[in-house]
C-alpha cells in the first residue's frame, strides 16, 4: 500500500484542530476583546460599541479607592502564605512518610491526606464553618480548658489563618506525591556510600535527598509564583464575609463584587486587567527561571 | 562513630508514626463529625453537642431529603453536566493534542497552533468580560454554559500532547508505511497506547466537573438550574452569615434546618469520597508525568 500524500495528511490535522479553535476563539479569545471595557464607561444597554471612552480614568478611579491598596496588599500576603506553606508542609510530609516501612500504613495516610484534596471547596467551606463556628467543636474544646470562645469566622486575623490553613489542608496531597516522586528517583547507590561513610539519617536528609529534590523544589516554587496574584478565589468567596474584608478582601472578589454587584462595569474591568497583565509577566518571569534553572519546557 | 543507633531511630519512628497518625485523623474527622451532626437530633445538633458521634440517632435529616427536592434537581444538573462536559472534553482534548504532537516537518503550522492555545493560559479576558460573552452566545440559564465555556482544557491538552509526543514512532511509521490516515493512526494506534494519560484527563475532568459550583452562580438565573455544588454554596453561604454573630435568636432561626442541611453536605461529598481511594493510583501516576520533567 502506498503511503497517503503528505498535503492529505496535513488536511486531516487541521480539521481535528477546527472544534477546539473554535472554542478558544469564542470563550478564551473573546472576552479579551472585553478589555475595552477597561477603557470605557460601560453601560450594558450601550454595549461595547456605543460606551462612552474614557481612557485611563477608570484605572484613576479605581486606584483612588481607599481599599484598593489593602486588597491589593491582601492579595500578595495572602498568595505568598499560601505558596510558602504550601510548600514547605508538603516537603515535610513527604520526607516523614519516606521513613515509613509498612506500606499498608502509608497508603492509609496518603490517602487520608489526599480526602480534601478531591472535594469541592462548598464542601470544604460548610465543614470549616460547622467546625470553627462560635458555638462548635473547637470553641467547646476551647471551653473545656476554660479559654475564651473565639470567632474565627469574623475576626481579621484568625480568619486569613483559616484562609492559609484549609487550603494547605486541601492542596497538601499533590505536591505530597510530586516530592515523594522527587524522593524515590535519587539514586540508591547514594545511600549506601553514605552509610558505609558512617552517616545517620539525619545525615543522609541533608546531604542527600534534600540536594537530589533541589531541582523539583526550586521547580514547584518558580512555578507557582506566577500565580502569586491568585489567592483562591473560591475559596474567599465561600468563606469570607464583610467583617473581614479588611484582611481577606483580595483582588478577584473585590473586581467580583465590584462589577457584578455595583455593576461598575469598567473599573471592574480595569482592575482584571491590570491583574492580568501583572500575572502574564509574573508566569513569563518565572517560567524563564525555570527554564533557566531546571531546563523546564511545557512543549 | 556508631551510626545505627537503634533506640533512637525506633524513637523516631515511633514518633513519626504518631505524627503522621494524627495527620491523617486531622483530614478525616472533620467529616466524621458532619455525618455525625447529620444523623443526630436537630436539638442536639443546634447545641453544639455532637463531637464524633451521633446524640440522639436519628434518621430524619435523610427521611427529610424527600422535601427537598431542589436536591435531587440539583443532583440531576449536576449528572448531565459531568457526563456530557467530560465527553466533550475529552473528545476536544484528544482531538487538539494529536496533531499538535507532530513535529514541524510533518504538521507545518504546529506552533502557530501551539502558541494560540498558550496564549490563553497566561491571559484572559477576566471574569466580567467572559461573562458578557456567555450572555453574548444565548447560553445563560443553560446547561451549555457549564459545559462550553472550558471544553477545552489547555492543561490537559499539554499533558496529552506530551504524551502523543514520547509514544515511538516506529508506530507511526509502520502504520504510515500501510497506507493509514491520521484519523486511522489516532484510533488504532496512539489511543490504545494511551491509557494512563487518558485516565488521568478522565479523572480530572470528572473531579472539576462535579466540584464546580461557580459557574453555576454566574450563568443560571433560576435556582432550579443549579448544579449540585452550587446548590450546596447556597447552604453553606447561609451559614456563614450565623457563623459571625452571637445573636442567638438569628442563630436559632438560621440554624434550624441544621441537621438536615448538613445531610445535604455530606450527601454532596459522599460519591466522591467513596470513589476516589480507587482512583488514587491513576491519579498519582498522572501527577508525575505531568509534572516531574525537565
Amino acid at each position: 500500500m502506498k503511503k497517503i500524500k503528505r498535503s492529505k495528511l496535513e488536511f486531516s490535522l487541521h480539521l481535528m484542530l477546527i472544534p477546539g479553535v473554535i472554542v478558544t476563539l469564542i470563550y478564551a479569545y473573546g472576552p479579551m476583546a472585553g478589555i475595552v471595557m477597561a477603557f470605557q464607561r460601560f453601560r450594558p444597554t450601550l454595549g461595547f460599541f456605543e460606551s462612552k471612552w474614557i481612557g485611563w480614568d477608570n484605572f484613576r478611579y479605581v486606584f483612588a479607592l481607599p481599599d484598593f491598596m489593602q486588597v491589593l496588599w491582601n492579595t500578595l500576603v495572602i498568595a505568598l502564605l499560601k505558596i510558602v506553606f504550601g510548600l514547605a508542609v508538603p516537603l515535610l510530609l513527604a520526607l516523614l512518610l519516606n521513613e515509613v516501612t509498612k506500606s499498608y500504613f502509608k497508603r492509609l495516610v496518603q490517602t487520608s491526606i489526599f480526602l480534601p484534596f478531591f472535594l469541592a471547596w462548598t464542601v470544604l467551606a460548610g465543614v470549616i464553618f460547622e467546625i470553627f463556628s462560635y458555638s462548635g467543636p473547637i470553641n467547646s474544646m476551647l471551653a473545656a480548658f476554660h479559654m475564651e470562645p473565639i470567632m474565627f469566622m469574623g475576626d481579621d486575623g484568625w480568619f486569613r489563618a483559616i484562609l492559609v490553613g484549609s487550603d494547605v489542608w486541601k492542596g497538601m496531597g499533590y505536591n505530597m506525591i510530586i516530592f515523594l516522586a522527587a524522593i524515590t528517583g535519587i539514586n540508591p547507590s547514594l545511600y549506601e556510600a553514605a552509610v558505609v561513610d558512617g552517616a545517620g539519617k539525619w545525615k543522609q536528609m541533608i546531604h542527600i535527598t534534600l540536594p537530589g529534590m533541589s531541582q523539583i523544589i526550586i521547580l514547584i516554587s518558580v512555578l507557582s509564583l506566577g500565580g502569586i496574584l491568585n489567592a483562591g478565589f473560591e475559596q474567599i468567596l465561600l468563606l469570607y464575609n464583610p467583617t473581614v474584608y479588611g484582611t481577606a478582601d483580595v483582588i478577584d472578589t473585590f473586581v467580583y463584587r465590584l462589577g457584578l454587584f455595583d455593576q461598575q462595569y469598567g473599573p471592574a474591568a480595569a482592575v482584571g486587567l491590570f491583574k492580568s497583565v501583572i500575572s502574564l509577566l509574573l508566569v513569563g518571569v518565572s517560567y524563564a527561571l525555570a527554564y533557566r534553572l531546571s531546563n523546564y519546557r511545557i512543549f | 562513630m556508631a551510626y545505627h543507633n537503634s533506640r533512637l531511630r525506633k524513637l523516631f519512628l515511633l514518633g513519626n508514626a504518631l505524627l503522621l497518625s494524627a495527620i491523617t485523623f486531622l483530614c478525616i474527622v472533620p467529616f466524621i463529625h458532619l455525618l455525625a451532626v447529620s444523623l443526630s437530633s436537630n436539638t442536639a445538633a443546634m447545641a453544639a453537642e455532637v463531637k464524633l458521634w451521633p446524640v440522639g440517632f436519628t434518621l430524619d435529616a435523610y427521611a427529610y431529603l424527600g422535601q427537598k427536592p431542589e436536591f435531587f434537581r440539583s443532583l440531576w444538573v449536576t449528572v448531565q453536566r459531568v457526563v456530557l462536559g467530560t465527553a466533550l472534553n475529552m473528545l476536544l482534548v484528544v482531538l487538539c493534542a494529536y496533531p499538535l504532537s507532530k513535529e514541524p516537518r510533518q504538521f507545518r503550522f504546529r506552533t502557530g497552533y501551539v502558541w494560540f492555545f498558550a496564549v490563553t493560559m497566561f491571559f484572559g479576558g477576566g471574569l466580567i468580560p467572559t461573562y458578557i460573552i456567555v450572555k453574548e452566545t444565548g447560553l445563560m440559564n443553560s446547561l451549555w454554559a457549564l459545559i462550553l465555556p472550558g471544553a477545552l482544557n489547555v492543561w490537559h491538552l499539554v499533558l496529552l500532547l506530551n504524551f502523543f509526543r514520547n509514544t515511538p514512532k516506529e508506530m507511526e511509521e509502520a502504520g504510515l508505511i500501510d497506507g493509514a490516515g491520521h484519523w486511522r493512526l489516532l484510533w488504532s494506534i496512539y489511543l490504545p497506547v494511551s491509557g494512563p494519560a487518558l485516565a488521568t484527563v478522565f479523572l480530572f475532568t470528572i473531579v472539576g466537573h462535579w466540584n464546580a459550583w461557580f459557574d453555576g452562580i454566574l450563568y443560571m438565573n433560576s435556582p432550579s438550574n443549579y448544579p449540585l455544588q452550587t446548590y450546596l454554596s447556597t447552604l453553606v453561604t447561609s451559614l456563614s452569615k450565623v457563623s459571625i454573630t452571637v445573636d442567638d435568636l438569628s442563630q436559632l432561626q438560621n440554624l434550624s434546618d441544621k441537621t438536615l442541611r448538613t445531610a445535604q453536605i455530606f450527601l454532596g461529598a459522599l460519591p466522591i469520597m467513596l470513589v476516589y481511594p480507587f482512583l488514587q493510583k491513576h491519579f498519582t501516576k498522572g501527577i508525575t508525568i505531568g509534572s516531574v520533567k525537565g
